[in-house]
């Protein structure tokens, strides 16, 4: 007789099947078959599926990750046995929907090689206090709970605050199952060690492992093995009575707590192992093994019941015909009051399975028909969490959803007692499970209408803010005019950059433009063959010089205004660019439409200063348009007169942080630009001024193979540049041809919107001299 | 004097409660309805406009309002009308049209790839921003955000999107009603 050591602590209900657990617990573990193929589903845990890792045809050894975690709330799946995987599909696995999950299918290879395992250090790991890298390994070794909830192990094992008490459940109170049993009896050292393990990395005070009285084998090999092991640890035997397995149950019998509705057993202080994952926490870190089998109770109508020590994915079939065939209709997956009929016995094991149940027609006779509740309270007699099962049948099956839940329905474990003892044998718990189902179904319904309310809210909101960006655009686009004419103002009156930013940049666009057009002008109005030779009309280059000198340097003094500026205002700026970059494409294309009228104008006065301003209008359709280039050239032009002025006295340097000497060599207001500007600045707006010249002058060219008449400008633009880049005094010699600018220019300026103003000046200059072509063509 | 003083009390004490009230009014101060709130958490949030408003919200103002019966919503199924017929103690009505608004499974739309021509016209009419796409490329939906409206179906040119149920599968699975057997007479 075994001798209970303390005082047990009845849990209220339950109830006293036929145990039936003598059929399968008199022989040894099996070893079990080796099948052709395996089925192995892909979730095989409570959270998110893994997410395999393997491809059809890959060959795996034993062992081999085939499916990795996905997320914290999952678990990695392992190939059980070496060979080549045939298929990763929708399969139907043991589930009570009889459903297709995905499921990797693996043809063994006959050979059962094991892959090279590394032993995981747990125990350094555990010295240094690393005890996630425990959790990670064992995450990693696909250990989940094998008494039946499939929870990841890893989550259960990362308490921050040392355990009270650890308990080890052993009970297997389900009629029929008896692989704990066999496992206790025939592993108990492995057992022991793997609760060292768990307790070492709980911190726990104190172990006590439940055994139910039925047992008595288990308890003593489990005795044995405890005198050894080092530690404190206790067998407590507790009475046969069904559910004393459930995680609440056990605890209450062990320690007398009650675990209260919504709260977990760790804030109690108690966590809950069961014997078989202790075993596979064993497997997994001290002998690098995966979860890649697991005892299994083979048992009612087959012919040779017992328990087999299977492979995780093994076909049900093949288990069966181990168990030497049967011939029931039906199988259990599970207990028999807790599991569920499998769908097919097609399916592959899951680590899951811990009992296959041939349900034989003398053990299992046809249920009897459903009568009418007739309130006679057995069931709330019976039911260990002190529910009322009737109130909860009526609720559910009223689909009285809300009530049910207000009735706790969701501390009802499905533990099948109250239908067990329901003398008008109504399947209670079929009727929680559709109202469990129901209500979860009607919270992702409710999670979703949440999300989709907030999709459509911000859809809603965006389509304002763009209606306001768009309006914001339009005023922006409307506002030029007076702006511009108020331009050639300011800039007469030397007003500093800073104050005219808005129009600078806008000048600066036309300005680009208008260059790239004289150029365009110049090279139609000169033979390409006097590319590179004296005669290039000076007049011309100087003058284009100059205006790309002017606008390098309202560039520059930009630049030292914005970094003057505080990053409030810079951000504000940044709006007003964009806006700006917007105004100016808008040109462009108005641009394109008057283009020819412009050349015609540029190149009728080649004389062109600041006085053009008084030139009058050559279009009437693009009158206004040339209007407005005109006084930003005359603008430019006042500009460029007003800083050399600036140059001579330090006042002008105003603006200047950076606080660079002056160059002994500033004669020019194109020298003294440096001094004022970082000389990256500098060097990204020549860079930007040589990409337009290198643009416009190819442009040119193209025209000019057009027209046979047309003079070279191209040499003027090379002229260009390399004063440019000789007014820096940094450029390298490559400098001179603008094709080795523009690679560079490239890598360098990483500034887009001036990247936009020259590509702009380029397509403008393009279309104006392939319009000149045409019109010289005609003439 | 006595007179005074009480006078003098019971002014202060008006001053004093008038500040408390006055406080408590715009501190507290309810911007919404809040009975739209409670009509638009039972709604679906398809979003999908059958019951003739531009979406849930607005429905659920004109059923605030009174403006809208509570038979309007085919997505919301029979259960949704039982619900707002509770939550604002009127009677249930079946829907108007005599059943043809049935529950429907949920379903999600999906984009044939090879017919997409990138038109982005489905994309703008999706209410919760369900489609990805750009310009000439093609659109796919993301099915979890999917609510299922069919306001996408009619914008496309070219016909290429269907509704297509969402199966069940092991983690949305539903435990079925328990049949009740009925016993054998003869």
């Amino acid at each position: 007789m075994l001798e209970t050591t303390r005082e047990i602590f009845p849990f209220h209900g339950g109830v006293h099947p036929p145990e039936m657990k003598d059929l399968s617990n008199r022989s040894p573990i099996a070893r079990g078959p080796l099948p052709a193929q395996l089925v192995i589903p892909l979730q095989q845990s409570i959270g998110n599926p893994a997410k395999c890792v393997v491809n059809v045809g890959d060959i795996v050894g034993k062992g081999q990750l085939i499916a990795a975690p996905d997320g914290n709330l999952s678990v990695a799946v392992h190939a059980p046995t070496s060979g080549r995987i045939v298929a990763i599909d929708a399969r139907q696995v043991a589930h009570p929907s009889g459903l297709a999950e995905w499921c990797v299918t693996l043809e063994s290879d006959g050979r059962d090689e094991w892959i090279a395992r590394d032993k995981f250090d747990w125990r350094g790991a555990l010295e240094r206090g690393d005890g996630k890298a425990i959790r990670d390994y064992l995450q990693l070794m696909g250990v989940v709970g094998q008494g039946g909830a499939v929870f990841p192990s890893h989550l259960k094992l990362g308490g921050r605050e040392a355990l009270q008490t650890l308990i080890i459940n052993g009970a297997e109170c389900e009629p029929y199952i008896t692989c704990d049993d066999r496992l206790m009896r025939e592993r108990a050292i492995e057992i022991v060690a793997g609760i060292g393990i768990v307790r070492k990395m709980l911190n726990a005070r104190e172990v006590l492992i439940g055994v139910e009285d039925n047992k008595p084998e288990a308890v003593h090999a489990l005795r044995e093995a405890l005198a050894h092991c080092g530690f404190a640890a206790e067998v407590v035997v507790v009475p046969t009575l069904y559910p004393s397995g459930g995680a609440k149950q056990l605890i209450k019998l062990l320690t007398n707590k009650e675990v209260p509705s919504g709260v977990r057993s760790t804030d109690l202080g108690v966590q809950c192992f069961n014997i078989a994952t202790i075993y596979s926490i064993y497997a997994a870190l001290e002998q690098a093994e995966p979860v890649i089998s697991r005892i299994v109770t083979l048992t009612g109508g087959v012919a040779k019941p017992g328990n087999v020590d299977a492979l995780i994915g093994t076909p049900i079939d093949d288990l069966l015909a181990f168990a030497g065939g049967s011939s029931a209709r039906e199988y259990i997956y599970g207990g028999p009051m807790m599991g569920f009929t499998l769908p097919s016995t097609a399916v592959g094991l899951t680590k899951a399975g811990n009992c296959v149940i041939a349900m034989d027609a003398a053990s299992f006779p046809p249920k009897a028909p459903e009568m009418p509740c007739i309130r006679c309270g057995e069931c709330a007699v019976a039911c260990p969490q002190e529910l009322q099962p009737m109130d909860l049948y009526w609720f559910s099956r009223s689909k009285n959803f809300g009530k049910a839940q207000e009735w706790n329905l969701f501390d009802c474990i499905e533990c099948g007692a109250c239908a067990y003892v329901c003398p008008s044998s109504i399947q209670l718990v079929d009727y929680y499970r559709f109202a469990k189902s129901e209500i979860w179904e009607a919270e992702r319904a409710k999670k979703s209408a949440d999300t989709a309310r907030q999709r459509h809210e911000f859809k809603q909101f965006r389509e304002e803010r763009e209606k306001a960006e768009k309006a914001a655009r339009l005023a922006a686009k409307a506002a030029p005019k007076p702006a511009e004419t108020a331009a050639a103002a300011s800039a007469d009156a030397g007003a500093p950059a800073a104050d005219a930013d808005d129009k600078a940049a806008k000048i600066k666009a036309a300005m680009a433009r208008a260059a790239a057009k004289k150029a365009e002008a110049g090279d139609l109005a000169a033979p390409p063959t006097q590319v590179g030779n004296g005669k290039v009309p000076h007049v011309l280059s100087d003058e284009q010089a100059a205006k790309i000198r002017a606008s390098m340097e309202k560039r520059a003094a930009e630049k030292a205004a914005q970094e003057a500026l505080s990053p409030e205002e810079r951000a504000a700026r940044d709006a007003e660019r964009a806006a700006k970059i917007e105004a100016a494409k808008a040109a462009a294309a108005a641009k394109k439409a008057g283009a020819d009228t412009l050349v015609e104008h540029a190149s009728a006065s080649s004389e062109q200063d600041a006085s053009a301003a008084d030139t009058p209008a050559k279009s009437a359709l693009d009158e206004e348009k040339a209007a407005k280039i005109r006084a930003a050239m005359a603008a430019a032009a006042a500009k460029k007169a007003a800083k050399e002025a600036g140059a001579a006295s330090p006042a002008a340097a105003a603006p200047d942080k950076d606080a660079v000497a002056p160059s002994p060599a500033a004669s020019t207001a194109t020298e003294a630009a440096p001094a004022k500007a970082a000389l990256d600045d500098e060097k990204a707006a020549k860079i930007r001024a040589a990409m337009a010249a290198a643009a416009a002058r190819k442009a040119a060219k193209e025209g000019g193979e057009v027209a046979p008449v047309a003079e070279p400008a191209a040499a003027s633009m090379t002229e260009v540049v390399a004063e440019v880049a000789a007014a820096a005094g940094t450029a390298p010699a490559a400098a001179s041809t603008p094709e080795a600018v523009a690679p560079a220019a490239a890598g360098i300026d990483p500034d887009k919107a001036a990247k936009i103003r020259a590509a702009m000046a380029a397509a403008a200059a393009k279309k104006a001299a392939k319009q000149a072509a045409q019109d010289e063509g005609q003439a | 004097m006595s007179f005074l003083l009480a006078l003098a009390v019971m002014a202060i004490l008006a001053l004093v409660l008038g500040a408390i009230l006055g406080f408590a009014a715009i501190k507290y101060k309810v911007d919404e309805d809040p009975l739209v709130d409670k009509i638009d958490a039972i709604l679906p949030q398809t979003q999908c406009g059958q019951c003739g408003f531009p979406g849930c919200k607005p429905y659920a103002t004109a059923i605030a309002n009174e403006e809208a019966e509570i038979n309007k919503c085919p997505p919301g199924g029979e259960d949704g009308i039982r619900k707002l017929a509770d939550l604002l103690g009127k009677d249930f009505v079946p829907f108007d049209d005599g059943g043809a608004s049935a529950e429907k499974a949920r379903s999600v739309a999906i984009i044939r790839e090879d017919t997409c021509i990138g038109c982005t016209l489905c994309i703008q009419a999706c209410p919760v921003d369900a489609i990805v796409g750009a310009a000439k490329h093609l659109h796919t939906v993301i099915e979890s955000e999917c609510t299922g409206c069919e306001l996408c179906i009619a914008p496309c040119p070219v016909d290429c999107i269907d509704i297509v149920p969402v199966g069940e599968n092991v983690n949305t699975w539903k435990w079925r009603y328990p049949i009740i057997q009925l016993k054998k007479v003869a």
